[in-house]
Order: C-alpha cells, then sequence, then structure tokens
C-alpha cells in the first residue's frame, strides 16, 4: 500500500516561505476554485492557506535556537477528521493515502476542524467548504509534466530542499531513508493519528577535531609536537661564527 | 473553541424539546397505569406540538452553523461512523414521531384507543433519548479536546435537557393541566439535582485536567523552553478565529457562576414558590431562567475547552 508524504527537514528550513507562496500559486490557480484571500491590503487580511511557516525560538538566552517549522496536513494513516464527517466529503483516498475534501459534498460545517489536533483545515469564507492540503494532487499525477515536475509545488519551490516527498511505505524510498537516518518524528503521536507527514530535527554542526588530527597516535620517530631545534631564541651557527 | 451560536440554540432548544416531550409521554403513562390524574387530549397534542416547535426552532438555529445549508441533506450519509450524522437522523425521527403524537391526540376523542398513541410515543420518546446520546457524543467522541472526552458531557447534555423539559411542562400544565404540574415539578426537581451534581462533576474534573500537547509535542522538540515568535502571518486566519474564545479568565468564571445560578438554584426555588402557590408566573420564569442559564452552560462548555491546535497559533507576526 502507498502512503505519499512530505518529509521536512527542520535542520536546513530556513523560514522563506517560499514553500507557502508556492502552495498558493499553485492550489489557488486550478480547476478547484481559488482559496480566496479577503481584505489583502487592508488592516484586518484573512484568506485561506494550506501551508504555513511559523517560527519558534527554543532555549534559554542566550543559548536559543530559533526553529522554523513548516506546517501543512499531515494526511494521518488515521485521520480523525474523516469520520466525524457526515457528508463522507472528507475522505482518505486507499490507493496513495492522501486525504482529500470533496469540495461539491462538503456542507461547510466544520467539525472536521474541530476534530483535526493540528489545525490542518480551512474554511473557504468564499466557497463555504473546508479545505487543506491535497499534497499537489493535480500535479503528482499530471503525465503532461516532466517526471521531475511531477512533485508538490512547496518541495519544487524550497531553496534548501528542505521538503523531501515520496511512498513512506516503501522502505526504499528517499523519504523512508530520511526518516530512518536521520531521526524521523511526528507530531503529537499522543493522539494515536499516525501522521504521514515526518520531520527531521534539527542536528548539531560543530567542528570537532580530535587530538589525532593534530598528532599521530603513534608518532613512530616521536616527531610529531617537537619543536624546532634549535629553538629561535637559542643562538644559531650563524650567530657563533659571525663575528 | 469560540462557542458557536447556532449550535448553541440548537442544542439548548432540541434539549427542551425533547425533555418536554419526554415528561408529557410519562404523564401519559401514568395517567394510563392509573397513578396520576388524567389530562385532556388537547393538553398532550398542544404539549407535542410545542416539542414539535423547539426541535423545528433548533434546527433553523442549526442552519446557521452550515456554510452550504443546501446541501445538508448529505448529512446523513455517514451514519456508520458519524454522530453528527446519527444525529441529524435521529433528529427528524424525533420531531416526526412527536408530529405525529400530536395529532393522534388532536385527532382523538374522549375515550378512544389509546394504544396507538402509546406504542408511539414509546418509540419518540427513545428517539429523544437517543438523540440525547448522539448530542453529547458529537462532542464526548473527540478525544483530543480533553474536557469534552468524557462520558460526563453525555450523561450532562441528557439530565439538562430532561430538566429543563421537566421545567417546561411543570409551566405548561400549570395552564392547562394544573393537576400534573406537581409530578412535573417534582421530576424538574429530582433531574436538575442530578445535571447539578454531573455538571459539577465535569467542572471539577475539567479544572484538574493537564493537556496531553505541549508545544514540546506540537513541534517535536525536547526543551523545556518553546515559545513561538511567528504563525506565520500577521493577519487572521479560519484557526486564530474559530478556535479562540477570545475572553479573559475573568469573563469565562462569572459566565461559569451564571449558569451555575440561573440553571440550577433560582429555577429550583421558582419551581417550589410557583407550586406551593399554585401559581403560573413563577413556574414560566423558572423556565426562561433556566434557558437563559442553559445558553450560558453551553457557551462555557465551548469556551472552556482548549483545541491543541491552538499551541500553533500563540504569537502574531
Amino acid at each position: 500500500m502507498t502512503q505519499l508524504a512530505l518529509v521536512i527537514d527542520l535542520n536546513v528550513c530556513v523560514g522563506c516561505h517560499a514553500c507557502v507562496t508556492s502552495c498558493k500559486e499553485w492550489n489557488t490557480s486550478g480547476a478547484a476554485g481559488p482559496m480566496a484571500d479577503f481584505n489583502p491590503y487592508g488592516a484586518d487580511p484573512t484568506g485561506t492557506f494550506f501551508n504555513r511557516v511559523q517560527t519558534f525560538e527554543v532555549g534559554e538566552y542566550p543559548n536559543t535556537q530559533t526553529v522554523h517549522f513548516p506546517k501543512s496536513c499531515l494526511h494521518c494513516e488515521e485521520p480523525p477528521c474523516v469520520p466525524v464527517c457526515p457528508t463522507g466529503a472528507s475522505y482518505k483516498r486507499p490507493e496513495d493515502g492522501i486525504v482529500l475534501v470533496d469540495y461539491d459534498k462538503c456542507i461547510g460545517c466544520k467539525y472536521c476542524s474541530w476534530a483535526c489536533p493540528y489545525g490542518a483545515r480551512e474554511l473557504d469564507e468564499k466557497q463555504r467548504v473546508m479545505k487543506k492540503c491535497t499534497l499537489c494532487v493535480d500535479r503528482i499525477y499530471d503525465a503532461n509534466l516532466p517526471p521531475a515536475e511531477r512533485k508538490p509545488a512547496c518541495v519544487l519551490a524550497c531553496p534548501t530542499n528542505a521538503r523531501l516527498f515520496g511512498d513512506v511505505h516503501d522502505p526504499d524510498s528517499e523519504v523512508s531513508r530520511a526518516i530512518r537516518e536521520r531521526g524521523g518524528y511526528t507530531l503529537m503521536p499522543e493522539w494515536g493519528t499516525q501522521p504521514a507527514n515526518h520531520y527531521l530535527p534539527r542536528r548539531r554542526t560543530e567542528l570537532a577535531i580530535a587530538p589525532e588530527e593534530l598528532e599521530r597516535v603513534d608518532n613512530p620517530l616521536k616527531l610529531d609536537g617537537k619543536l624546532p631545534k634549535p629553538a629561535h631564541r637559542e643562538p644559531a651557527l650563524d650567530d657563533v661564527t659571525s663575528w | 473553541m469560540r462557542p458557536a451560536f447556532s449550535v448553541i440554540f440548537l442544542t439548548t432548544l432540541i434539549g427542551a424539546g425533547q425533555g418536554l416531550f419526554v415528561a408529557l409521554y410519562l404523564a401519559a403513562l401514568g395517567a394510563s397505569a392509573g397513578w396520576l390524574p388524567e389530562a385532556t387530549h388537547r393538553f398532550h397534542a398542544i404539549g407535542a406540538a410545542l416539542a414539535v416547535a423547539l426541535t423545528a426552532a433548533g434546527l433553523f438555529a442549526s442552519v446557521f452553523h452550515l456554510g452550504r445549508p443546501e446541501r445538508g441533506w448529505r448529512a446523513a450519509s455517514q451514519w456508520r461512523t458519524s454522530w453528527l450524522s446519527r444525529e441529524i437522523i435521529v433528529l427528524p425521527l424525533f420531531t416526526a414521531g412527536a408530529f405525529f403524537y400530536a395529532l393522534a391526540h388532536g385527532l382523538a376523542s374522549g375515550d378512544a384507543d389509546t394504544r396507538f398513541t402509546v406504542a408511539l410515543g414509546a418509540l419518540t420518546a427513545l428517539a429523544a433519548l437517543a438523540l440525547y446520546v448522539c448530542t453529547g457524543m458529537i462532542y464526548a467522541c473527540l478525544k483530543f479536546l480533553q474536557e469534552w472526552a468524557t462520558p460526563l458531557t453525555v450523561i450532562n447534555y441528557t439530565l439538562l435537557g430532561l430538566a429543563s423539559g421537566f421545567t417546561l411542562a411543570t409551566a405548561y400544565a400549570a395552564f392547562l393541566a394544573p393537576a400534573l404540574a406537581p409530578f412535573f415539578g417534582t421530576g424538574a426537581h429530582g433531574l436538575g439535582a442530578a445535571a447539578f451534581a454531573s455538571r459539577a462533576a465535569s467542572l471539577a474534573r475539567n479544572a484538574r485536567l493537564r493537556p496531553k500537547s505541549t508545544p514540546q509535542t506540537a513541534i517535536g522538540i525536547r526543551h523545556p523552553r518553546i515559545v513561538q515568535t511567528s504563525m506565520g502571518m500577521t493577519g487572521g486566519a479560519f484557526n486564530t478565529r474559530e478556535f479562540f474564545h477570545g475572553r479573559t479568565a475573568a469573563t469565562l468564571r462569572a459566565v461559569r457562576w451564571t449558569f451555575l445560578m440561573l440553571v440550577f438554584p433560582v429555577p429550583a426555588a421558582l419551581l417550589a414558590v410557583g407550586l406551593a402557590w399554585e401559581a403560573a408566573a413563577p413556574l414560566a420564569a423558572a423556565f426562561a431562567v433556566q434557558y437563559l442559564g442553559l445558553l450560558a452552560e453551553r457557551w462555557f462548555f465551548f469556551a472552556e475547552a482548549r483545541h491543541p491546535q491552538n499551541l500553533y497559533y500563540q504569537a502574531v507576526s
């Protein structure tokens, strides 16, 4: 069984919001209708977004780290938003695990947004239906695109390659390897939602120099670490003979 | 959570309607068994029609909750998994049952065969109780809204609805069947006391709750100090509106004490006075006060719930 998902590397995300804008650009331009903005240049702008980059400060000053944290629908393997939907508009596709909303069936009761602990669903104020990340389902299967571009818009836009896309059920996929080898984890594991999207943790980047990199352990002729002889303060042969 | 007024009116109105029907049906059963004084068919017909009117008003209020009410009929399709869908199926069943019960009593003459109305009333009363369970489970099944995820939610919805229905029945009986008012009044007192016990229990439980989700689990970083500096936008969004009540803790405390007074002791005192003096006005006031209190109770029920998604929306900029 396939479970498509994103793996987001918090170690390299620089918080540029390119994934946010490319997501909005792609998804507001599609056949599913616009992601409406209201009052965009006014005092109190609002609009529908599938993806946001948030920023957290971790630690006590001065030992703080700034963590940029992209958040979109996690396409849970046990999505709590799907069974509560009274109309069947919310569903999880069996073939690739994407959680989708049928905009033609949704009655806009907002119950699924109450049932999502991650706040991944938004009511579009124009279409009056719930919307959320589709994993660019209208893009990843588009045979008219070159195979390299059959990825979600956010993945293609990321300048630091912080977003990986693939099948987390295939143990040999790029995403599965990243999760396995780089400590991938899920959000709010306490609710048993089993999010398909994973995050890769921040890593220490320190210059570490071991002593043996400066001085060989065996040091065969006891040469390493000895100062040149004679020391530069001591008189050399030239000093003795030059008078 | 931001209190949704459409849902507040829906749940309080249908709760009172269901309770009123159950009260009327119990009175009819008691009368047929000879334990209670007989009431006229007209009393039962108008009372059941009142229950229908209350559920219709609740249904009307609920329409304002939907983004696309014209597609509302689709909501009956997912009864296998969704308590909301189950409520939307049971609600019209109850309304139809109460409607035909009213019709049957309205058309019946003095000594007509009552077996049909008794059977119909039994089914409708069952639907009323099932509807309480559905309404409560809509909230109780959301396990990460920890304030709601308890059997007390279902018990509260049931007992508060029944109590308000019995209070309404007492006031109604004072006008058309004064002999039944003591029966309804006793029921309202008993159910009110039970509702107070379960609501106080849920308040005590929720005061001791510790949120399972923390900033640490929300972003998966273990450091004890995590402060959000940006939620990714300067303006608002659905996430910042739907899940925050935007009131101070003092307001919440005031609403809590208001509903605790208006739902339980004040109506109980008014009922006692009205029954003792055999006066209708205090009984009507008891229902009015209790209904206002229930609006505050439902408002508090929503405002009290802390949605874990709020962890992601702690700082503008």
